[in-house]
């Protein structure tokens, strides 16, 4: 950055909000700054992750030196500006437009995936709607369940803006557009085609940014429920990283909280016959892939760079936008499928069960992982599904609540050891840069004989879309790439593509990417309200946890290394290829 | 056509002026007049002077002079003769102006009317006294009718791209632009901005290219002077695009015409490829360092298009939605450069106020409303049709004089300005002086000079509702108070107008108005409550008197 531009950021405008003096850097909104002197001015269609578009018109003040009314998300401030954020007629003017909001939505807020946690409601609420004063319009249109993981209810849908937004520019998808114009306008897969033939890679993003119940994650507590309660059927549970410092946001705790204790006690309670943890499988994923790495590295065997593949929705992205990176990825498994295979194989033989009677459950942040469990036959290696069902960290804050657990006081419960016991390597693949890190310090273990003496890799950590950093392997320069949010990954995959075009020197030899800005902490299945606050507050949750580890490295995991001798051989073994890796394909961006 | 240098096109235009001695038959051949039946006229003409072997009579296409209720168009210029105007001409009456005024040296009284020259005071003519000053003033129409489109030479003639050489080969950009200051010309799109600003303005911000935009998106109903201009002189258009792009410093114009105007279209592409091979438009203007180009897109049919942000998010193959402003497309616009998007009225002014001056335009019109406007007079009045009027004009006089009146014979009850953005001005406020300021205190705005005539049994209700409808229907359905309000507002007037409204109804249509004035994202939905709120404003009893209970 030159010294110019770093002047021109220090450029402060000064106004005035309610009388109370404002300051903000030139460019930022009269929301920002308002923000600034805890003026907070209603809102709905901005989300902080997003640009504003102005869609909603809630967030109107007055700029007292015209009288005119200005949206405060998208005018930004300007010197002298004398604004006031409440009069009669702005009090008015919002609930006139929560009014005619209201007559073209549903009114079914008892019956929502929502209900209690969307901000259309709490608008309502707070500006006391009581009444509904306009002719009620909301059109006959069917819900999208056609991908089995997000559900589009275009009735509900307010056209905000944010799910488009979300899809076309944080996750360059462009499945979300809008149709039509004018009041038919309304949210839909382009070309007003299923979502399952859209390029949607299952993100959830969309839902994740929605603020009412118009996309949800594709509901599948019923079946678990059943399956619980039937004697003939092997219940297991495993938790997915992220998820333990997420799920207790919907119980009132901390951001940030490690609720894995509780949760393991929980599922116990629910019924499950035996509650495993997809750390344990992460561990194996980094067995798996820091051998991968450095057969591929140091021996030359395969192509450069290799690059990460424990995210569903950037492996079908990927199969659709980019598939010339196909010799590049990591054939691993994701670490959730991975132990799946382990449950009904090693884990089933041990404990004498029957595999067909094992229903798996495992417990994601992700909505993207409901597809995962069908993406090809090798999701059912080890002879039946490896993983039965995928369910949401809120659709599991909803059992939780069903089950009559006191979930935030019950006394910490374990894992099984067998499929349970995790190092801190595991545990971090719930943030961006985590999987990458807990490769490193593996791979550092593989090269040199030794666990790395700092286990910490700081360049790969943080909310930055881009992590690039050099690190050493036994002398050997090891260039790396982290990308979160698949904006993020065209830029990266160009370098790549240049230098194998003109043969230059590889711009990296390993990159990781997540799909969802911030990896799995803001995962498209993760309770409501994401913004970068709250997923560094949740990674910093898991790096916590890291630390509170007594090994940090995969390979110090003893119960993986057992599982190695007893089971799988080593690493990258035939068992292990047949049972823990999978294969890639082409695939069309539009399914008709 | 070889390459021109300034000296070059002054020669030319003396040149093309001397061979002006011919006895002229021209037929208006714009989309009005081909559609009020120009085409057989024009083959009958051609036929009969051929058959008859006049000399020295040349029978010619020109452009809409603005006459559209008395289309098919015939003017019979002799040399040294006044010009006459004949109306309503068919086949029939084609022959008698052959045999009769072109053979016999008589003129058909039967079907002949006012010539422009007797209608409007062109720029360079006299000043005539008040008494028999015609109504209207031509300086943005000041070829229309009078030239053939599609000749360049013929606009070459009547001082075409001389205002382009003036400023290329000895006018800063500065100097331009002051010019445009001291003439006091505002957008004519419809919101008045003033023009000179604009251009300063995209001048001043900072970027490695910079674009001109003609917005040729016209779409009130009623409103079609842009496409009279863009059909009639397609060059006076392009030569105030070339400008501008040297004012602000652009290499590439563009010219966003809807794609319902497929002949203004044609004679602007048409234009662009003369301009083009006489060195007028492309690499090295004029033999100058100046070089610009431009080219021609065309909108889908979404009103809302014609609002800056849509456009340029049009132009870019994107939805066509309004975003939130700033960055004005000034600072931020086509592909984030700096974008000066005018109206094609405004950029039609613009050659004549740099070859006479801005003190020469500002003295045509009133306060701060300065030179002319063409409105385009419709609804129920007898001459309907394009009128230049200057500024400071009577609103009366414009329905009363050229408009003829009503078309019914029965009293006059208001009139509609401003489109869909604008409202109704009742006849007792009639005496109004013609400005941006002055109808916007009445409720209603200059909008970009539609102007209904409604008589004495046309209905207030009526006409509010046929313009929310519109509005409703070219809503993009971005921002909920413009997508819901208008629906909902339209359904209540739906109501109230089939006579089973309530006075709750009616306060709702006023608080939903308020909504939509104060809380959408443009200009459309901000507007679109003022037909409703004015006609609520002058003919509430039109509404209260339906309303039950």
């Amino acid at each position: 950055m030159t010294s110019e531009m770093n002047m021109e950021e220090k450029k402060m405008i000064k106004a005035t909000i309610n009388g109370i003096e404002v300051e903000v850097a030139e460019g930022g909104s009269i929301l920002d700054a308002a923000r600034t002197v805890q003026i907070k001015i209603p809102t709905l269609c901005k989300h902080p992750d997003l640009d504003a578009t102005g869609a909603c018109g809630i967030c109107v003040v007055r700029n007292k030196a015209n009288g005119r009314m200005l949206r405060s998300c998208c005018t930004p401030l300007e010197n002298g500006m004398d604004l006031l954020s409440e009069d009669a007629e702005i009090v008015e003017v919002r609930k006139t437009v929560l009014d005619l909001l209201l007559s073209r939505h549903p009114n079914e807020c008892l019956t929502c995936a929502r209900n209690q946690n969307c901000e259309l409601q709490t608008l309502c609420a707070d500006f006391g709607v009581r009444r509904e004063t306009l002719p009620n319009i909301v059109p006959d249109l069917p819900k999208d369940d056609s991908t089995k993981c997000i559900v589009l209810d275009p009735r509900k849908c307010i056209n905000c803006g944010r799910c488009v937004d979300v899809c076309q520019n944080m996750q360059d998808v462009w499945a979300l557009s809008f149709l039509n114009r004018g009041i038919d306008t309304r949210m839909a897969p382009a070309g007003d085609i299923s979502l399952a033939e859209s390029p949607c890679v299952n993100c959830g993003q969309c839902s994740a940014h929605c603020p009412t119940g118009a996309i949800v994650e594709y509901e599948e507590t019923d079946v678990v429920w059943e399956k619980l309660h039937d004697p003939e059927t092997y219940c297991v549970a495993q938790i997915a990283p992220a998820v333990r410092v997420a799920i207790g946001e919907a119980f009132g705790q901390p951001i940030g909280t490690n609720m894995e204790g509780k949760m393991y006690a929980a599922l116990r309670r629910m019924g499950f016959n035996a509650v495993f943890d997809t750390n344990f499988g992460a561990d194996f994923t980094i067995m798996e892939e820091s051998a991968e790495f450095v057969k591929r590295f140091t021996k030359g065997e395969g192509e450069l760079p290799l690059i990460t593949t424990c995210c569903p929705s950037w492996v079908d992205f990927m199969e659709k936008y980019h598939s010339d990176m196909i010799p590049h990825f990591s054939t691993c498994k994701s670490p959730h499928e991975m132990l799946g295979a382990l449950a009904k194989t090693y884990y089933a033989d041990k404990m004498g069960v029957d595999p067909k009677k094992i229903y798996m459950v495992s417990i994601m942040p992700c909505t993207a992982k409901k597809y995962e469990i069908r993406r090809c036959n090798d999701m059912s290696s080890s002879g039946c599904q490896d993983v039965d069902v995928s369910l949401t960290t809120r659709e599991i804050a909803r059992m939780f609540k069903q089950s009559s657990i006191d979930f935030v006081n019950i006394p910490d419960g374990e894992a099984d050891s067998i499929l349970g016991d995790y190092t801190g390597g595991g545990v971090i693949f719930g943030a961006t840069g985590g999987v990458m890190e807990a490769a490193l310090r593996n791979a550092v273990w593989m090269v040199t004989g030794k666990v790395p003496e700092k286990p910490e890799f700081e360049a790969v950590r943080g909310l930055e879309g881009i992590k690039e950093c050099k690190i050493d392997l036994a002398g050997k320069e090891v260039r790396i790439a982290v990308a979160h949010g698949l904006k993020h990954v065209e830029e990266v995959l160009d370098k790549v593509r240049a230098a194998k075009t003109s043969g230059g020197e590889l711009p990296y030899h390993f990159i990781e990417v997540m799909a969802c800005p911030g990896g799995c902490v803001g995962g498209g299945g993760q309770p409501y309200g994401v913004t970068n606050e709250l997923r560094s507050k949740r990674a910093a949750g898991l790096y916590k946890c890291d630390t509170e580890c007594a090994q940090r490295t995969s390979s110090e995991n003893a119960h993986v290394q057992k599982v190695y001798a007893e089971f799988l051989g080593e690493p990258l073994s035939e068992k292990a290829h047949h049972l823990l890796h999978t294969h890639y394909s082409t695939k069309r961006a539009y399914q008709r | 056509m070889t390459r021109l240098t300034p000296n070059d096109l002054s020669a030319l235009r003396d040149q093309l002026r001397a061979a002006e001695a011919k006895t002229f038959v021209s037929v208006g051949m714009s989309t009005c007049g081909i559609a009020a039946g120009a085409t057989p006229v024009f083959k009958t003409l051609q036929e009969l002077v051929a058959a008859r072997n006049l000399p020295g009579v040349v029978v010619r296409q020109v452009g809409c002079a603005g006459m559209c209720s008395r289309e098919p168009l015939v003017e019979v210029r002799v040399p040294g003769q006044p010009s006459v105007m004949y109306g309503n001409v068919n086949p029939e009456l084609a022959e008698k102006i052959i045999e009769s005024h072109l053979s016999g040296g008589v003129p058909v009284e039967e079907c002949r009317i006012p010539s422009l020259e007797e209608m409007a005071v062109f720029p360079g003519d006299p000043e005539p006294d008040s008494v028999n000053r015609p109504l209207q003033t031509r300086i943005v129409m000041r070829n229309c009718g009078l030239i053939n489109p599609d000749s360049m030479e013929e606009y070459i003639a009547r001082d075409g791209y001389q205002a382009l050489a003036k400023v290329v080969s000895g006018m800063s950009q500065d100097d331009v632009v002051s010019e445009l200051e001291k003439s006091g010309l505002r957008g004519r799109g419809g919101a008045g901005f003033p023009t000179f600003m604009k251009w300063k303005f995209t001048k001043a911000s900072k970027g490695d290219t910079h674009y001109i935009i003609c917005n040729g998106d016209e779409g009130d109903p009623g409103a079609y002077m842009d496409r009279g201009i863009l059909e009639a002189d397609p060059h006076s258009v392009l030569e105030g695009l070339i400008i501008g792009g040297y004012v602000i410093g652009a290499e590439k114009g563009i010219f966003y015409i809807r794609a319902e105007y497929p002949l203004a279209v044609e004679r602007i592409e048409k234009a662009i490829k003369q301009a083009r091979a006489a060195g007028l438009l492309g690499k090295n203007i004029l033999g100058t360092e100046f070089s610009f180009d431009c080219e021609v897109r065309l909108g889908a049919g979404a009103f809302v298009c014609g609002e800056e942000t849509a456009l340029i998010a049009s132009v870019e193959g994107r939805r066509g939605t309004p975003r939130s402003r700033p960055p004005y497309p000034s600072q931020k616009g086509l592909w984030d450069k700096p974008t000066m998007i005018n109206n094609v009225e405004t950029l039609a002014n613009v050659a004549q106020i740099i070859l006479r001056g801005g003190d020469w335009f500002a003295k045509v019109g009133e306060g701060k409303s300065k030179g002319t406007k063409v409105f385009a007079v419709t609804g129920k009045v007898k001459y309907a049709g394009l009128m230049e009027i200057p500024m400071g004009t009577k609103l009366r006089d414009i329905v009363m004089k050229d408009g003829g009146g009503t078309s019914t014979g029965k009293p006059l009850k208001a009139i509609q300005t401003g489109g869909p953005a604008g409202g109704l001005i009742p006849e007792s406020l009639l005496d109004t002086p013609v400005t941006y300021e002055n109808l916007q205190q009445l409720g209603s705005m200059m909008g970009s000079g539609g102007m209904i005539v409604m008589d004495e049994t046309d209905d207030a209700v009526e006409l509010a509702r046929f313009y929310l409808g519109f509005c409703v229907d070219e809503s993009c359905g971005k921002c909920a108070p413009c997508r819901l309000g208008g629906r909902q507002m339209l359904t209540l007037l739906n109501k109230i107008a089939d006579g089973k409204g309530t006075k709750a109804d009616l306060e709702e249509v006023k608080k939903l108005a308020r909504a939509m004035r104060t809380a959408s994202l443009c200009g459309l939905g901000q507007a679109a409550p003022n037909p409703v709120m004015s006609a609520l404003r002058y003919f509430e009893d039109e509404f209260t008197k339906r309303l039950v209970g």
